[in-house]
């Protein structure tokens, strides 16, 4: 798809996302300022603006996600962003949005944490990411953008898997994507289906009867049915999984990471290749659903596993999960506020490769 | 003449129709409904009074009182027959 | 036989959805002038209501309107959603004190300020109804509820706040005015206001809002008219009726 067009741009990740979303035609952007990911808002309050579409610089991120859920319950293609502080915000929403089934699409630009944190980059909301983040069970779609042009290709992907589910989908990126300027191809998806979502959006009732949105089901068995409903939805989101692999036919030991971490492990990989080591990667590009399958059919061939993460041990859960009673991962964390370089990957991988 | 309708099912009997009525139609009856509130009624002997103004169904919080007036010509002709 | 007439029934856009409030609450009056404004203006089947929590939880129940709902405090936000993806739709929110003067604080004085064509019907009725009678931050100085059972004291919980006065300070409001259902001729001034601040919206002229002075006979531990009693001689004291704003269309911004 990206060779569909020629014309070539050289914008950060933050600015992918924005222009991104353009193009998969949104129409209302609601957002609160916070760093890293403030080139989303200032682009968006221009260009969406120039296109016919509403920017609206809300009070708060309470308030910009539930601004996002009134967008969405009228069914326009409607986007928020912000970074970790600021997620957390918009969790009280983002799990409304999922009960009542709103296909919202959320930027988290990460920073650094626990609490203000950093302005750095950090994966330390890989959890709130993929277990739901607010309360309830349920799940977001989570797209992990590694590079600038996947990070325009994931957004107008993000609003697709939006409307075909029903359900918010989270952009999880952090601030090296977002501020990391790159060659990108812009290419121009098809124009949304006009009648998207007409079987449930708020339009008025005129003609028909009226709509409830909603996510209070108190009725005897009726949110167990919602509940079921839900997970079945969450199941069928598996079709939807992305997993980038690089040399891992003959590797003995896979690296896995997501995101700018996984792009700079596959530097270190690379690097490790070169000298003979037979390493590969496991790049998860939807951390929801996350490539369990792919991960255990790596297991199954006795490989070993390493998993490179930014915070202090999330995903390797999952990976662990994927590949139980078959293999273990190792795990090496570098730490929010600490910039990762591809060096410090290496004596990590040759630890694993060696045990 | 006029009149009123309790819709039985939806009163809860506040009384605030009672109180908002001037002729003093509406009183409380000694039913009680599916809810389990005592519903109120226009009185046998004070529901000729009703003057179809419908303040009861104005204050009513239930949406439990519906009025019916006949208009004056009408009720000229039909005086005779009217019950 | 004569012919007699309905002069007063169920209005159109409501459902026949039996009430769920207690004997005497006046959200079953407010709900119905709100439906009756819903036909009387053509309203019903352009409408897009913005539910909130607390009581009001179930309005979507009663109205033949699309709805949705809205976390607790934010239906002003959800709402400007709403406008701004479909601006031709009359959107409103209907919110009690809890939910717009307390947890939802932030969200209405912004969507009033930024003239968001939306309108939104606030019913006081200074306490929690929905939780069970706790405090809300327009309970009376001295009222005892479940959360302040010696009285809402000022030192301790600061006084009741008055949205309309608030609210008509901001530049984004067209319409704002309070009112009271506890008597027949407040009930048709209500009415009125409401009216007006949807014209606000129709109109184009800003953000309209209506505080409506509302009985809560359980929480108040009150008989329905010893409720009524009560806004007459304490509430519409300390929270004057009247319309403190009123924008024409020259003036809009």
């Amino acid at each position: 798809m990206p060779d569909s067009s020629p014309a070539r741009i050289f914008i950060k990740g933050n600015e992918a996302i924005a222009l991104g979303a353009l193009n998969a035609g949104l129409k209302c952007y609601f957002g609160y300022p916070i760093t890293p990911q403030n080139e989303i808002p200032e682009y968006l309050s221009k260009e969406l603006v120039d296109r016919g579409g509403q920017f609206v610089q809300a009070e708060s991120e309470l308030a910009a996600a539930s601004m996002l859920l009134g967008a969405t319950a009228a069914g326009v293609r409607a986007m928020t962003s912000s970074s970790s502080p600021g997620i957390s915000l918009k969790q009280e929403a983002i799990s409304y949005m999922a009960g009542s089934e709103l296909p919202a699409v959320i930027v988290n630009m990460a920073r650094g944490g626990p609490g203000l944190g950093d302005i750095g980059p950090s994966q330390g909301d890989y959890f709130q990411a993929v277990k739901g983040g607010g309360h309830g069970d349920y799940k977001l779609l989570v797209l992990a953008p590694g590079t600038c042009q996947e990070a325009y290709d994931l957004t107008i992907k993000a609003f697709d898997l939006a409307f075909k589910y029903r359900n918010p989908v989270m952009i999880l990126g952090d601030a090296i994507l977002g501020q990391m300027k790159e060659s990108v191809s812009p290419w121009e998806p098809a124009q949304p289906d006009p009648d998207e979502g007409a079987s449930w959006r708020l339009t008025g009732a005129k003609g028909r009867k009226h709509r409830i949105l909603r996510s209070l089901l108190l009725e005897e068995g009726v949110l167990a049915a919602h509940n079921r409903h839900l997970q079945q939805k969450y199941k069928e989101m598996a079709q939807e999984i992305l997993i980038e692999l690089f040399e891992v036919d003959d590797a003995d030991l896979v690296v896995v990471g997501y995101g700018s971490i996984g792009r700079i492990a596959k530097s270190a990989v690379r690097k490790l290749r070169k000298e003979g080591l037979k390493v590969g990667l496991a790049r998860p590009v939807t951390l929801f659903p996350f490539p369990a399958q792919a991960l255990r059919d790596l297991a199954v061939q006795g490989k070993r596993f390493l998993t490179i993460e930014q915070n202090l041990g999330q995903m390797v859960e999952d990976v662990r999960l994927s590949i139980r009673g078959v293999a273990d991962s190792d795990q090496f964390s570098v730490y929010p506020g600490d910039l990762p370089s591809p060096e410090e990957f290496e004596d990590p991988i040759r630890n694993s490769l060696g045990g | 003449m006029s009149r009123i309708e309790v819709l039985e099912e939806r009163c809860k009997g506040c009384l605030l129709c009672a109180q908002a009525c001037p002729k003093g139609v509406i009183a409380q009856s000694e039913r009680i409904n599916q809810h389990g509130y005592k519903v109120v009624e226009a009185a046998a002997e004070k529901k000729e009074e009703c003057i179809g103004c419908a303040f009861c169904a104005l204050v009513c919080p239930d949406v439990a009182i519906h009025v019916y007036r006949t208009p004056k010509n009408v009720k000229e002709e039909e005086t005779g027959h009217a019950g | 036989m004569y012919q007699e007439e309905l002069v007063f029934g169920h209005p159109a856009s409501m459902t026949d959805h039996y009430m769920h409030y207690c004997p005497g609450c006046h959200h079953g009056v407010a709900h119905r002038i709100l439906a009756e404004l819903l036909d009387e203006m053509g309203l019903a089947d352009q409408a897009i209501a913005v539910s909130s929590i607390g009581c009001s939880v179930f309005l979507y129940d009663y109205y033949k309107v699309d709805c949705v709902e809205a976390p607790h405090g934010r239906a002003p936000a959800a709402a400007t959603g709403v406008k701004r993806a479909r601006p031709d739709n009359f959107v409103f929110t209907y919110q009690g004190d809890g939910d717009l003067a307390s947890i939802g604080m932030a969200e209405i004085m912004h969507c009033a300020n930024r003239g968001e064509r939306v309108s939104t019907v606030f019913v006081n009725n200074t306490v929690y109804g929905m939780t069970g009678g706790q405090m809300a931050p327009t309970t009376m100085l001295g009222q005892k509820t479940t959360t302040c059972p010696g009285g809402r004291c000022q030192e301790r919980e600061g006084s009741p706040i008055r949205m309309t006065e608030l609210l008509s300070q901001l530049g984004g409001v067209a319409y704002a005015a309070r009112v009271a259902v506890n008597n027949v001729k407040n009930v048709k001034k209500a009415k009125e206001a409401m009216r007006k601040a949807f014209q606000a919206q129709l109109e184009d002229r800003g953000f309209g809002f209506v505080e409506i002075l509302a009985a809560c006979p359980t929480n108040w531990k009150m008989t329905p008219i010893e409720a009524n009693e009560r806004i007459a001689s304490e509430l519409i004291p300390y929270f004057p009726l009247g319309v403190f704003k009123d924008v024409s269309q020259e003036e809009a911004c």
